[in-house]
């Protein structure tokens, strides 16, 4: 006969407050099993930890169940105050009668008090047929797996790489270096985008830890924390990388005229055969086989006459590799807002509306105008500017009513710029509010408008359009309370930040959370911000939320440490809440071998009597998460769940329907 | 909506002549709205200081100078005392008030500019406020000649209140140096006249 114990915390009045505890407690001592009941005011207090051991020790009980708040606060607290007094700590259960019960149903004393007699009463009623289980232990593959070359994987390999441990950087465009390369200057500072980024990219393709594969895609992930198993694609770039010795020939001679650059966000062309950018990590050229005169037509091949290395090799094949990783820390960084989902800005319609990034690239002084800022019509350099705000960001009929962050820091920046390359221009910047939270940030805008004389208006831009080669502006200004009407020469749209457009298929493979948007769920908003429900997967940079660099350098540091404290251990502890097979019952159907997400069942021949061979499935202890797919699944009730067993669940039920 | 604002408004020279002449730098003001949350006298001007502030930045000088907002501010400076972003304001009214003075600037047809002129006239002959002058003076000037006679000045007439002659500083020395300091007021004035046209 079990020897259970019931401890009802108070949480000080959080519990107390709407449920009789004394009442809890005294109820408990009526069940059966109950030997000791008592109530306490914080049951997680040293204290009240201690009276627990105490009375595990005094009253002999071999089981308890702890009526308090959420497991997800304290299971751990107190199955090692189980263990500390001497019982297996999976023979503690806990009753949530906190937030399933006195928060919720503070309106309603008595009906609180009893359910929080009934919440007690399942967990007793489960407490009683738990089994003493124990730890397990898995091998970590020190081995991390960053996805996404820009400045938050760049930074998170870094770090890693530094610690000792192996990383590989898979990156799906020709370069490391992500959206950070394309700026010019950066906020609050005004240093230069690339001179900070260039030597992080150098630094990363020379560390003996550090494995680049550019131009590659995940494909396929297995496997669990410690030991995930990843497919990764190396999409075929038809320049042989050994041979290549970035002399830059092939792109110079190159003929095809129908790509437009990536890089420089589609204002310039580009070659098929390219890299990205001239300080491109590896400077490797790859072909743009849709862009390419001899893939279309059959004809051309003039890279391959001029290269002197003949490392032209228009038969190669994507490639795909299966490699073992430990921990994955997905940086996949952001895609800009769509502008042409604003029709009344004429995006699209007239060529010197711009984005953000497109005028960044046009006055970065390495992009194709060399930093002239010129209007895309008719390359005259502009004499009136507005940057309108919040194009996609807190606007929910667009459905993006979040803030993207850094477009007021960024839009100061560019106007900044601009009067200080040409000072005579006039500058006008749109905004709703100016969100400037961030070291020196509030100070930047300030001196935008103070010291460089942006003339900010508040107010959306309700439309823009087309008067002979200039672009009428039309907004408000509600701090003076009028309309205005600028005639610009060009207009800068500030996108707000979203997911990168493939974001949520990788999600998908990893199994990772992500929200409506398509960026990433961490574990936790305050306590959690770089894991992921899935062990093993951490995210950094602007994947997860919008970021700007300092806070996505910041993050993809404690990514890194997050994954550096998994490959301190030799060892990973796992939870034994897994599920187990009975080979005599199992009939060897093979349907909990199909619904099993995880793959962690395996079917085999077993012999389960002398001479007699079975086919029967087989759970994979260290890949199991313990879903219960399988209990659900099985027909002939062979597979059962350490720790959530189908009689406890049944009694659990039986209780509460009694 | 009060006014359709083109980019050909946006003067910023207006907004540096008011920075100049009042030493402040009013593209500081991000807009809180605690000059007017404090102003006594907002409920009686055309635009409250926040907005005043607002139309200066964006240099819509026919605004600015055609309220009568400068003319109401009673210089209790608390406007002042409470900007985050140490603006003088009162100063800045002052400043607008000096401006309009000055003539550069188109300015509203409130009446209050002839009363304070009226006002310094009297003091400078007298010495000492001549009430019914003054206010004879300015009930003529504004076209309203019967402005406040009946009841209220007959009672303060009756009671004293109001005197028939005016006084004198009767001290000679006092006297002199009374319009001595006048006389230096009026170079200051067209110095100051000529700073801000110039």
């Amino acid at each position: 006969m079990a020897r259970i114990g019931v401890f009802v915390c108070h949480c000080g009045t959080n519990i107390a407050g709407v449920v009789d505890v004394k009442r809890v407690a005294e109820y408990a001592l009526t069940l059966p099993g109950v030997k000791y009941a008592i109530d306490y005011k914080y049951m997680c207090s040293d204290p009240g930890q201690n009276a627990i051991i105490e009375a595990v020790k005094e009253h002999k009980l071999d089981r308890i169940v702890v009526t308090a708040c959420s497991p997800r606060m304290h299971e751990g607290t107190f199955r090692k105050a189980a263990e500390r007094s001497g019982i297996n700590q999976y023979m503690s259960e806990m009753a949530n009668v906190r937030e399933h019960d006195s928060w919720v149903h503070s309106d309603d004393k008595e009906a609180a008090t009893l359910k929080a007699m009934k919440l007690m009463e399942m967990s007793v009623a489960k407490v009683r047929r738990s089994e003493a289980l124990s730890k397990m232990y898995a091998t970590v593959e020190k081995r991390a797996l960053v996805i996404g070359g820009g400045i938050a994987g760049i930074q998170a390999a870094l770090d890693i790489a530094e610690a000792g441990h192996k990383v590989v950087i898979v990156e799906k465009d020709p370069s490391i270096g992500g959206r950070m390369a394309q700026l010019d200057k950066t906020f609050p500072t005004l240093d230069c985008s690339a001179c900070i980024l260039t030597p992080k990219m150098v630094a990363a393709s020379q560390h003996p830890n550090i494995e680049l594969r550019v131009y590659s895609e995940v494909v396929e992930v297995n496997g669990y924390v410690g030991n995930f198993d990843i497919k990764i694609k190396k999409k075929a770039s038809s320049v042989d990388n050994k041979k290549c010795i970035s002399c830059g020939v092939c792109t110079l001679k190159c003929p095809s005229k129908r790509a437009q650059s990536e890089f420089d966000e589609k204002i310039a062309p580009r070659k098929a055969i390219y890299t990205p950018f001239p300080q491109a990590v590896p400077n490797k050229p790859v072909i743009d086989r849709e862009a390419c005169t001899f893939f279309l037509t059959g004809k051309c091949r003039i890279c391959e006459k001029v290269c002197p290395t003949q490392a032209i090799d228009f038969n190669q094949q994507d490639e795909v590799v299966t490699e073992k990783f430990g921990a994955v820390v997905l940086a996949t960084g952001f895609d800009i807002f769509d502008s042409n989902v604003y029709g009344e800005y004429g995006y699209g319609e007239y060529k010197d509306v711009v984005t953000s990034l497109q005028f960044e690239r046009l006055i970065n002084s390495s992009g194709p105008t060399e930093g002239h800022v010129v209007r895309l019509s008719d390359k005259k350099e502009p004499k009136n500017l507005v940057w309108i705000q919040c194009v996609g960001s807190r606007d929910e009929s667009k459905g993006r009513p979040y803030c993207s962050r850094v477009c007021c820091m960024y839009t100061a920046k560019q106007a900044m710029l601009m009067k200080e390359h040409y000072p005579e221009v006039n500058c006008y910047v749109f905004y709703i509010d100016i969100r400037a939270a961030g070291k020196n940030y509030e100070e930047f805008v300030q001196k935008a408008q103070n010291e460089y004389g942006v003339i900010y208006l508040r107010g959306r831009v309700s439309k823009i359009y087309e008067k002979k080669d200039k672009l009428i502006v039309r907004g408000a200004d509600t701090l003076s309370g009028s309309q205005v009407e600028i005639v610009a020469d060009m207009v800068v749209l500030a996108n707000g930040l979203e997911p990168r457009k493939d974001a949520k298929s990788l999600a998908q493979l990893f199994h990772v959370s992500y929200d409506q948007y398509g960026f990433f769920t961490e574990l936790h908003p305050k306590l959690g911000p770089v894991e992921t429900a899935i062990a093993g997967v951490f995210v950094a940079g602007a994947c997860q939320a919008c970021k700007d660099i300092p806070d996505t350098v910041a993050q993809a540091g404690a990514a890194a440490s997050k994954v550096l404290g998994l490959f301190s251990k030799e060892k990973m502890e796992v939870e034994p809440l897994i599920a187990k097979v009975d080979p005599l019952v199992c009939s060897g159907c093979e349907t909990c071998y199909n619904v099993c997400p995880y793959s962690a069942i395996e079917m085999e021949d077993r012999e389960v009597s002398r001479g007699n061979l079975k086919h029967v499935a087989k759970v994979l202890d260290s890949v199991c998460k313990g879903c219960g797919a399988c209990v659900g699944a099985c027909y002939s009730k062979a597979v059962d769940l350490k720790g959530f067993s189908e009689r406890q669940v049944y009694d659990q039920i039986e209780t509460v329907t009694q | 909506m009060k006014q359709y604002l083109e980019e050909k408004n946006f003067k910023q020279g207006f907004r540096k002549d008011v920075e100049r002449l009042s030493k402040q730098k009013i593209s500081n003001c991000y807009q809180c709205g605690k000059c007017s949350a404090g102003c006594p006298m907002a409920f009686k001007m055309d635009y409250p200081p926040t907005m005043t502030m607002r139309l200066i930045q964006l240099g819509l000088h026919d605004e600015v100078m055609g309220s009568n907002t400068a003319w109401y501010c009673v210089s209790c400076e608390t406007c002042t005392t409470r900007c985050p972003r140490e603006i003088d304001i009162a100063k800045v009214m002052d400043t607008l008030k000096i401006m309009a003075q000055a003539g550069k600037y188109e300015v509203s047809d409130t009446e209050i500019p002839i009363f304070d002129w009226i006002f310094l006239k009297s003091l400078q002959y007298t010495g000492k406020v001549y009430e019914l002058g003054l206010i004879m003076t300015y009930n003529i000037i504004s076209l309203n000649p019967f402005k406040d006679v009946f009841p209220l000045g007959l009672q303060m007439f009756l009671k004293g209140k109001i005197a028939l002659f005016p006084h004198f500083i009767n001290d000679p020395v006092a006297m002199w140096e009374h319009l001595e300091m006048f006389s230096k007021i009026h170079k200051k004035q067209k110095e100051k006249i000529r700073e801000t046209n110039g």
